[in-house]
C-alpha cells in the first residue's frame, strides 16, 4: 500500500541536503516502527520516492515522499508517530493512501510556489523598487537569464516557466497555495518574522522533470531590471507547496490524489 | 527559533554545513538553568570521523545522565571553515547550544592517534583558549585529555591541564565534585589542578618536573609537591557488564564512517601480540554478558533507526558467547531491514557459516592479519597465526565459493630480515597455489589477493617500547624489495601489494615515544599552518622537519635509537597494571623467538590481575 507523506523543513534543518533527508526519513520510519516494504536483492532498501529535491538553504512547508507499506495505520496515527520521531525543524503534516495505480510523486511534480523574503541587508529604497517592479515582470516579452549547469552556461528565456508572480504577505501567500493559515495558528512563525507584512515576493514556477525553474533565477531577473546587484544571501527562500496537474490540467497539491486513512 | 553560530552565508559557502549545526536525533538538550557544569567533549578530527567514535558516545551518554552536568560536542572545523573562522574571528562553538567553547567549565579531548595533535592546538586556538596550559586563567575551561595516546602524554603535556588515565567511566563524578566545591570557595586554577592531581587516575602535567641527562634521555621525573602522587594508576571499569552504555545513540544526518549501531562486546585482549599497545593498556580482558548485549541490540536499533549493526572489540573471536550472539543477531534481528556487519573473525567453519549468511560470497573477502611473513618473525611478535592455519582456513573458504583474500602485514618489525620480508609474497603465493588445487568447476574463477604492509611504529607499554624503529631508507628499500618479489611469483597477476606512506609513520614514531621537549615542535608546526596532519592532502613533512631543526630536535633520538631497559622512559610514571618486569621479560622472549601463551591458555603473571577482575579471575570465583 502506497502512502504519500507531506512534511516541512525549517530554518534549523535547511542545511541538510536532499540525500541526507532521505536517509533521515528511512531511519525515522524504523524508529516509528512502521511496516515499510523493502526492495528485493542482496542489499534491500526501503521503497520510498521523494518528490522535488529542495535546494540547500531553502525552507519548505510543502515537501513530499511516497512510501510502500505492507500494512498501514490511520492518517492521524502516521502523523503522530512520525512526529514523535522528528528532530526539531521537521514536522510531518499529512498522510494519504494512494490508489494502486498512482504514479510516484517524483514523476508527477509540475510546479511549486515560493515566498521570498527580502532581508534587511537590502536598502529600503531598493526593496521598494524591487516590490514595485514585481507586477511588471510578466509584461516583458522575454525574461532572459544566465542559466548555469555543471558543464556550461547559457542565456535562456524563462518566461514560460513562470506561472505567477505577485507581492504578498505570508498569510495571503498561504491562501494562494491553497493552505490558508488557520485562525488558531500562532502569530510567531518559524519561516517569516511578520506573517501579515505585505512585502514578500510570491511566485509559482514550473518544477519537475519536464521543466524546472529555480526561484533565484526570477529574483536575479528582477534585480537586473531594476539595476541592483544580485546577492543570493539577501533573500530568504521558502517553498509553500508542491503541485501536480489533475485530469483538467489544473495545478493541484500533491495531496489531492489519495484518501485520508480513517 | 534556535540560533546557529554560523550565518547562512558561511554555511552555504562551506562543504557539508550539516557538520556544524547539531540538532541530530537523540541529541541531549538541557535547560542551562539546571546545569552547573558544562563539559564539551572533543574529537579532534572532522565530524564524520569523530561521530563514528564509540568512546565519545559512551561518555556523552554517561555525563548527560549526571544531574547538573551538560555534555556537548565539538569536532575539528574542516580547513574551509577554519579559514573563515580566523578571518571573521568567530569563536569555536559546541554543537548542542552553539555556544562558544570558551564559556565551558571543561574541554575534554580524546586522543586516538598521534597525527591529530596539531588539530588539538587548532581547537584551543579557535576557541580563544591559550594554547599553553600555563597561560590559562579561571576564565578558560579546564582542558583534559584522554584516550590511548594519553598513555604517553608527554609530547602534548604542556597544552593540557590534566589527563585522565584509563577508562572514563569511573572518576569523573569525583572530579566534578572537587571542581564544584573549589570553584564555590574561590580557589585558584592552580589550587584546583593541584587537587585534581590527587584524584586517582588524574595526571596533571604542571605538577611534575622532568630533568634530562646530557644525552637527552630523561634523568628524573618528579612531582613538585610532596602530596602529588609519583605514580598514576590507570582507571578501569571492573563491573563492565553494568557500565553505562548509550542506548540512545546520536544519529547524524550526514553519512559518517560508522553509520550503524555498535555493540561493544569485550574490552581488552587475551592475545598479547608484542607490537600491540591496545592489547596491553586495556588489560585485563572483560566481557559483556550476552543477554545484556541482546537487549542493547534491540533497544539501540529501535532508538536510532539504523539499518546495520556491528560488534566492537579487539578480537571478537575470543568473545566466549560469540556464537550465541551472532546467531541471535542473524536469526532474531537480521532480516530485510537490518544488516549484520561482522568484524573480521578467525576463519573457521563457524566464521564461514555466518559470513555466508550475512554477506554476498561473490563480493566479500577473507581477511588475515599474519602481520609478518615468516613463522620465525610471527613468533617474535607473538602472533599465534600459523601458515597451516591460514592455508586450512583459506581452503575451506575457497571450497565455499570465496575467491578474494586480504592480508595485513607490517614491515620493520624487530629482528626482521630480508628473508622475513620476502616471506610476505611467498605466503601469498602459497595461498594462491592452494586455490588452484581445487578443480576448476568447484572454484569461483580467478583468485584475487590483496596484501598491504604498514611501517611498524614501536609504542609505549608494549614489549617493543625499547626497540629501534626501522630507518625510513631501509623501510623503503625493503618495501620495494617486497614489491619486486611479488612480481616474481607464479601467480603475480592475481596479487596486489601496497605499502604505507613512510614519513607520516616516522612522525608517529617520534610522537609515540616522545617527551616534553616535543611540545615546542608541535607548537611551531601548528603556527606554520599544520592542521589535519592525519590527512594526506594536508600533511606537509617539511613543516615538521623545519620545526625539528628550529628546536634542535633530532628525530632519530626518538625513532631509530635502541633504548636500554634501564632507561627512564617518559611514560614510566604511569602504571597500567602490566608491569615493566613483564614487558622486559616479553622483550627478552621476543628476541629469542619464544611464544607466550594467551591469557586463557595460561596466565603469564603480567600484573593486570591486581585490578581484581576480568579474565584473570575467570572460573576462579
Amino acid at each position: 500500500m502506497k502512502v504519500r507523506i507531506k512534511y516541512t523543513k525549517s530554518e534549523l534543518l535547511k542545511f541538510i541536503g536532499h540525500l541526507d533527508v532521505m536517509r533521515y526519513f528511512q531511519k525515522a520510519v524504523k524508529r516509528a516502527g512502521f511496516d515499510i516494504a523493502y526492495s528485493q536483492g542482496f542489499s534491500p532498501h526501503q521503497l520510498m520516492s521523494f518528490a522535488a529535491p529542495l535546494a540547500l538553504g531553502v525552507t519548505s512547508e510543502g515537501e513530499y515522499f511516497d512510501a510502500e507499506f505492507h500494512s498501514v495505520v490511520s492518517s492521524d496515527e502516521f502523523v503522530r508517530r512520525f512526529n514523535e520521531q522528528m528532530a526539531a525543524g521537521m514536522e510531518v503534516k499529512a498522510a494519504r493512501l494512494l490508489p494502486d495505480d498512482a504514479k510516484n510523486s517524483m514523476s508527477i511534480v509540475a510546479a511549486s510556489d515560493y515566498l521570498i523574503t527580502i532581508r534587511d541587508e537590502v536598502p529600503a529604497d531598493v526593496k521598494e523598487r524591487f516590490l514595485t517592479y514585481v507586477p511588471h515582470l510578466l509584461e516583458l516579452d522575454t525574461i532572459e537569464v544566465l542559466k548555469k549547469t555543471k558543464k556550461n552556461e547559457k542565456i535562456e528565456d524563462i518566461k514560460l516557466g513562470i506561472y505567477k508572480v505577485s507581492v504578498e504577505s505570508y498569510v495571503s501567500a498561504r491562501e494562494l497555495a491553497g493552505d490558508p493559515v488557520g485562525e488558531t495558528s500562532s502569530i510567531a512563525n518559524q519561516y517569516v518574522d511578520d506573517i501579515y507584512a505585505n512585502d514578500k515576493l510570491y511566485m509559482l514556477l514550473a518544477t519537475g522533470s519536464e521543466y524546472n525553474l529555480k526561484p533565484e533565477l526570477i529574483v536575479q531577473a528582477i534585480c537586473k531590471e531594476i539595476g541592483y546587484e544580485y546577492n543570493r544571501f539577501d533573500y530568504r527562500i521558502h517553498r509553500l507547496e508542491t503541485y501536480m496537474r489533475n485530469e483538467k490540467e489544473q495545478l493541484v497539491s500533491l495531496l489531492e490524489t489519495g484518501t485520508v486513512i480513517e | 527559533m534556535n540560533h546557529l553560530a554560523l550565518s547562512d552565508e558561511i554555511l552555504m559557502e562551506i562543504e557539508k554545513p550539516a557538520r556544524y549545526i547539531g540538532n541530530e536525533v537523540n541529541m541531549v538538550k538541557k535547560d542551562l538553568k539546571d546545569v552547573d557544569i558544562r563539559f564539551c567533549m572533543c574529537f579532534p578530527d572532522v565530524y564524520e570521523i569523530g561521530m563514528s567514535h564509540l568512546g565519545i558516545q559512551i561518555l556523552y551518554d554517561m555525563f548527560n545522565r549526571m544531574d547538573g552536568v551538560y555534555c556537548e560536542r565539538v569536532y575539528s572545523p574542516w580547513p574551509d571553515l577554519d579559514k573563515i573562522m580566523r578571518e571573521k574571528q568567530i569563536p569555536l562553538f559546541a554543537l548542542e547550544t552553539q555556544d562558544p567553547i570558551k564559556n565551558f567549565d571543561f574541554l575534554g579531548i580524546t586522543l586516538q592517534y598521534e597525527m591529530c595533535y596539531t588539530n588539538v592546538l587548532q581547537i584551543l586556538d579557535l576557541s580563544g583558549i591559550p594554547i599553553w596550559s600555563k597561560d590559562r586563567t579561571m576564565d578558560d575551561p579546564i582542558v583534559i585529555g584522554g584516550g590511548p595516546c594519553s598513555y604517553n602524554p608527554e609530547p602534548i603535556a604542556d597544552f593540557f591541564d590534566a589527563f585522565y588515565m584509563g577508562e572514563g567511566e569511573t572518576r569523573y563524578e569525583e572530579l566534578f565534585e572537587v571542581y564544584r566545591k573549589m570553584r564555590a570557595d574561590g580557589s585558584s586554577r592552580e589550587e584546583i589542578l593541584h587537587a585534581f592531581s590527587k584524584v586517582p587516575g588524574i595526571y596533571v602535567p604542571s605538577m611534575y618536573e622532568p630533568s634530562y641527562n646530557e644525552d637527552g634521555t630523561l634523568a628524573s621525573f618528579d612531582p613538585i609537591y610532596e602530596d602529588v602522587p609519583r605514580t598514576i594508576t590507570k582507571e578501569i571499569v571492573l563491573d563492565f557488564d553494568k557500565a553505562p552504555y548509550p542506548e540512545k545513540p546520536l544519529v547524524p544526518y550526514i553519512k559518517v564512517t560508522q553509520d550503524r549501531v555498535t555493540l561493544e562486546i569485550m574490552r581488552g585482549c587475551i592475545r598479547g601480540c608484542r607490537f600491540c599497545q591496545a592489547g596491553m593498556i586495556y588489560r585485563p580482558t572483560r566481557q559483556k554478558n550476552v543477554e545484556t548485549l541482546k537487549k542493547y541490540a534491540y533497544e539501540m536499533l529501535h532508538s536510532s533507526g539504523h539499518e546495520e549493526i556491528t560488534l566492537s572489540s579487539l578480537s571478537s573471536s575470543d568473545y566466549e558467547c560469540l556464537k550465541d550472539l551472532t546467531y541471535f543477531l542473524i536469526d532474531d534481528i537480521g532480516n530485510d531491514d537490518v544488516n549484520i556487519s561482522l568484524p573480521s573473525l578467525r576463519i573457521d567453519s563457524f566464521a564461514l557459516d555466518v559470513m555466508k549468511k550475512v554477506q554476498d560470497v561473490k563480493k566479500s573477502s577473507l581477511t588475515f592479519a599474519p602481520e609478518a611473513g615468516t613463522q620465525r618473525l610471527r613468533d617474535v611478535i607473538n602472533k599465534g597465526l600459523t601458515e597451516e592455519v591460514i592455508l586450512r582456513g583459506s581452503m575451506e573458504a575457497f571450497k565455499g565459493g570465496w575467491n578474494k583474500v586480504k592480508f595485513y602485514f607490517m614491515l620493520g618489525l624487530p629482528t626482521e630480515t630480508m628473508e622475513d620480508a620476502e616471506g610476505i609474497p611467498q605466503l601469498c603465493e602459497k595461498v594462491a597455489e592452494a586455490y588452484y588445487t581445487i578443480p576448476k568447476e568447484e572454484r569461483n574463477g580467478k583468485i584475487k589477493i590483496t596484501a598491504s604492509s604498514s611501517y611498524f611504529v614501536p609504542k609505549p607499554f608494549t614489549p617493543f617500547q625499547w626497540a629501534p624503529m626501522l630507518d625510513p631508507e631501509t623501510y623503503i628499500e625493503r618495501a620495494h624489495h617486497v614489491k619486486d618479489t611479488f612480481r616474481e611469483q607464479l601467480n603475480a597477476k592475481s596479487m596486489k601489494y601496497q605499502y604505507h606512506d613512510t614519513y607520516v609513520s616516522v612522525l608517529e614514531g617520534v610522537l609515540a615515544r616522545g617527551d616534553r621537549k616535543l611540545c615546542n615542535v608541535l607548537y611551531d608546526v601548528y603556527q606554520a599552518g599544520g592542521i589535519f596532519d592525519a590527512w594526506t592532502e594536508f600533511f606537509d613533512n617539511d613543516r615538521w622537519l623545519q620545526a625539528f631543526e628550529k628546536n634542535g630536535i633530532v628525530k632519530e633520538f626518538y625513532t631509530t635509537r635502541e633504548r636500554s631497559v634501564d632507561e627512564l622512559l617518559p611514560w614510566d610514571f604511569i602504571d597500567i597494571g602490566v608491569t615493566k618486569r613483564f614487558l622486559i621479560q616479553e622483550w627478552e622472549r621476543a628476541r629469542q623467538g619464544i611464544v607466550t601463551p594467551n591469557c586463557r591458555e595460561k596466565c603469564s603473571g603480567c600484573g593486570a590481575a591486581k585490578f581484581g577482575g576480568g579474565v584473570c579471575f575467570e572460573g576462579k570465583n
